[in-house]
């Protein structure tokens, strides 16, 4: 780093020039970066870890605008808007969007937010940024194949761009992409060369997924520093872990599945197409089975909501423990319960088909499983909520949005309950129930963590405060806006109103919803302008914001706040820090917070079950009496 | 002074609990990947098996030849790796050429598997049956052809490089080359492995 101002740092390097001589003339340590190699095919986690963060932003804007666009034709479908016309061309004209680039916004706006935001930009982003720093690495165990894994969601999110201006428009069969409608060019234009560029950029993806999840485990299981032990963890890292595992088992099946369609589509063959006609005309498929895509797209889909959700928990429960000042309550209860929800992952894709023709027993058995997911997801929260019991909570934005995330969690995960009975579904399968239950459960509650964690740890990671204020405007605002966006979407559902409708004025008993839709709208406009705002806030804040003074403003006791504000590429300057204690002391021995670099006391007794018997969290610090 | 990096390679303080050589452990990783791509399509085949409207029929007998070839060529090349470890490079390159050749005889023999089985009518688009063995059979050479070029690197390499002991001493003591050979043995005896469960899978599934 060209600038460093705080002293401490500086004698850190002094240290380090020290070290230098035994190193001899190993021209790796001091070789000069040029720009390209610093900030664009940078094999630093961290610069990688804000390039998946940066790249997830923009996606998350085009994915949020494209919500905005249907939303408009949802609640006023007779309007007109010139301003659709001036984004999307002859998709909208007269600015009033076609039916078919409705499908293929619908479509759009699923697969950039379910793979591009919510999986690279927010465990790429974090898995990338954190783990090196928190196990005590001093980068990931093959740099340059993580500089691969970016490059390929590049490449695969370039693919993705080109397809939006292509003349027959994107993919528009839903970011599930079933057969026949997505094998069969002729089904619709959106199945013609959109659905070619989608399968490639997925493949793109999944290897990007594939190199990240290589090196996230491989960097967990090898290279943790002196004392690390796994249970000496912070539970971002074990979610991180389990994350990378499930993406590694489940990805390449969705993989086969890709080329399988592929095949179909270009080579003639009949995997997933039975006897059809188009058009009055006999094609000469015969013997596929478009449920076989469903059983193989779910096995990866199901885990892929944990891909997104296990992040967001691990991160979460990190900021949650340190804002309320007091150890994460039942650790080893939140490993085992990330452990049973990565394992029960697996075994449930089918509740995805209960209304495609599965057999009723079979159904029964993913019913069951299903809702097992209950009992670790119930754990996780009882452990939050008792984490927040009687702490000395600090309302800061990253603690908000970890508070909000519970709240969203339990919302979206009751109503997992009753979609995850194969009886139910037959009433509420596709329907807006549906859409509610998945945005609030996967969707929102996995941003809320995102941004507990950018809020949490914007400040290591460029050195600068994000505006407070800005913040809890962008909380408030975005968590009052989340439910009045949902909320209404359970009623719609209940009723009856299915999803990927186009219109609904032709249908009486859906059109009395009208003024829902305009309310749902309205709602969603707002919650994208304040999040434009965090936007700004973070870029802003990024260069002018306040500047960090302390290196652990939190008073945080895991190993990123022992590096300089400004960390290099290495991390440390001089030795990797030992660890000695497990990541969660917090208000304990009298004092507010133990780092893990200290060794334990004589006589002290190092405590995984703390919560349990935790004398000092009421009462004040000897000589803080008041200060709160 | 400005700009802080530092090798790449584990620095002495940095213990590894695990005493597994982080490449090594990518690459099992990777090849659980594999596993699980390979086992969701054939898993596929089974419950597209079960469903009517299936047609049976014979393997072509150079798919048998071809897992022959494959077993000689992992066997020589765990030569190599013998070889390499014993500093005796002529027969490290010996073997390493022989593996090549006898990789090279795997493709071919693929090759006529595949003519043999249009032959017997057994088309890539016709019956699922028949585009199953194709298509997974194509993406297993794609893995074969992910192990062809490290060797040829390898051969190239040793024949450019190993003639010097010095150069040979200096590339073995860099800790992430080193193992290059044994994870190119590891990888290939995975893809030998894998088209025999594969063969077995398609004839008595």
């Amino acid at each position: 780093m060209a600038e460093l101002h705080n002293p401490a740092i500086e004698v850190g390097h002094d240290t380090h020039a020290h070290g230098h001589d035994h190193h001899g003339h190993d021209d790796h340590d001091h070789h000069e970066l040029n720009f390209i190699e610093k900030y664009i095919f940078s094999q630093d986690h961290k610069i990688i870890g804000k390039q998946f963060l940066i790249l997830g932003m923009l996606w998350a804007i085009v994915g949020g605008l494209f919500s905005i666009f249907f939303r408009l034709q949802l609640a006023w479908p007779d309007e007109s808007f010139p301003i659709l016309e001036w984004f999307l061309g002859s998709w909208a004209e007269g600015g009033k969007l076609s039916a078919e680039f409705y499908y293929a916004l619908v479509t759009m706006h699923g697969t950039i937010l379910v793979f591009f935001v919510l999986t690279a930009g927010l465990s790429g982003t974090f898995s990338n940024y954190l783990i090196p720093l928190q196990i005590g690495a001093r980068d990931m165990a093959s740099p340059f194949m993580n500089m691969l894994s970016f490059w390929m969601f590049v490449l695969s999110s370039f693919v993705m761009l080109v397809s939006l201006f292509i003349q027959t428009g994107p993919a528009s069969g839903g970011w599930t992409a079933y057969p026949p409608l997505s094998a069969l060019p002729q089904a619709t234009p959106g199945s013609g060369l959109g659905m070619d560029l989608w399968l490639i950029s997925i493949a793109f993806f999944i290897v990007s997924v594939a190199l990240g999840g290589l090196n996230y485990v491989t960097t967990v299981i090898n290279m943790r520093t002196k004392g690390m032990d796994f249970f000496r963890m912070p539970l971002t890292v074990w979610a991180f872990m389990f994350t990378a595992i499930i993406g590694l088992l489940s990805f390449p099946v969705l993989f086969g599945a890709a080329v399988l369609l592929e095949f179909d589509r270009l080579l003639g063959t009949s995997f997933f197409l039975s006897d059809i006609y188009v058009a009055g005309e006999a094609l000469h498929h015969s013997g596929g089975s478009p449920i076989l895509f469903q059983h193989l797209f779910w096995f990866l889909g199901h885990p892929e909501v944990y891909i997104i959700i296990l992040p967001a928990m691990g991160i979460v429960s990190e900021v949650m423990s340190v804002h309320s000042r007091k150890p994460i309550f039942g650790y080893k209860a939140m490993i085992f319960s990330i452990l049973g929800i990565t394992i029960l992952s697996f075994i449930v894709w089918a509740h995805h088909m209960f209304m495609s023709g599965l057999n009723p027993f079979v159904a029964s058995i993913f019913v069951l499983f299903t809702l097992l997911i209950a009992v670790p997801s119930a754990i996780k929260v009882f452990n939050w909520i008792t984490t927040l019991w009687r702490g000395s909570i600090r309302l800061n934005p990253a603690m908000l949005f970890a508070i909000g995330f519970v709240s969203l969690f339990i919302s979206g995960g009751l109503t997992g309950i009753y979609l995850g009975n194969s009886t139910l579904d037959i009433q509420l399968h596709d329907t807006y129930y549906v859409v509610a239950h998945f945005h609030i459960v996967m969707g929102l509650a996995a941003f809320y963590g995102m941004f507990a964690g950018i809020y949490h740890w914007f400040p290591k990671m460029f050195g600068r405060y994000m505006n407070t204020t800005l913040g809890y405007i962008h909380f408030y605002v975005t968590l009052v806006g989340s439910y009045a966006i949902f909320w209404p979407m359970h009623y719609l559902g209940m009723s009856g109103v299915p999803r990927r409708y186009y219109d609904f004025t032709v249908f009486d008993q859906f059109n009395q919803y009208a003024d829902l839709n305009k309310f749902i709208t309205v709602a969603a406009i707002i919650v994208f302008a304040v999040n434009i705002l965090f936007v700004l806030n973070f870029f802003y804040s990024a260069v002018k914001g306040r500047k960090v003074t302390v290196l652990n403003p939190y008073g945080a006791t895991t190993l990123e706040w022992t590096t300089p504000i400004h960390p290099g590429h290495g991390n440390w300057v001089g030795e990797i820090p030992a660890v000695h204690r497990w990541p969660y002391d917090y208000s304990i021995n009298g004092r507010d917070f133990i780092p893990q670099t200290e060794p334990l006391s004589a006589g002290e007794v190092e405590d995984h079950d703390i919560g349990s018997d935790t004398p000092n969290i009421t009462d004040p610090i000897p000589g803080e009496e008041g200060k709160a | 002074m400005s700009t802080l990096t530092y090798n790449q390679t584990p620095l002495p303080e940095n213990v590894q609990p695990f005493k597994v050589h982080p490449q090594k452990f990518a690459l099992w990783l990777g090849i659980s990947v594999l596993c699980m791509a390979f086992a969701g399509l054939t898993s596929a085949y089974l419950v597209r098996k079960a469903a009517p409207n299936w047609q049976e029929f014979v393997m072509p007998v150079q798919f048998t030849y071809s897992a022959i070839l494959m077993v000689l060529s992992s066997i020589s090349l765990q030569g190599a790796v013998w070889a390499f470890k014993k500093d005796k490079i002529s027969l490290y390159n010996t073997t390493l050429f022989v593996s090549l050749t006898l990789a090279a005889g795997f493709m071919v023999s693929q090759y006529l598997g595949w003519m043999t089985l249009e032959q017997s009518g057994i088309y890539l688009n016709g019956n699922p049956s028949g585009s199953f063995v194709y298509v997974i059979s194509y993406l297993h050479v794609a893995h074969v052809i992910g192990g062809i070029i490290p060797m040829m690197i390898a051969l190239v390499r040793s024949l450019w490089l190993f003639g010097s002991p010095a150069k040979l001493a200096a590339f073995k003591t860099n800790n992430n080359k080193r193992v290059g050979i044994e994870l190119l043995a590891t990888y290939w005896h995975f893809v030998d492995i894998l088209w025999i469960y594969l063969l077995l899978f398609f004839m008595f599934s």
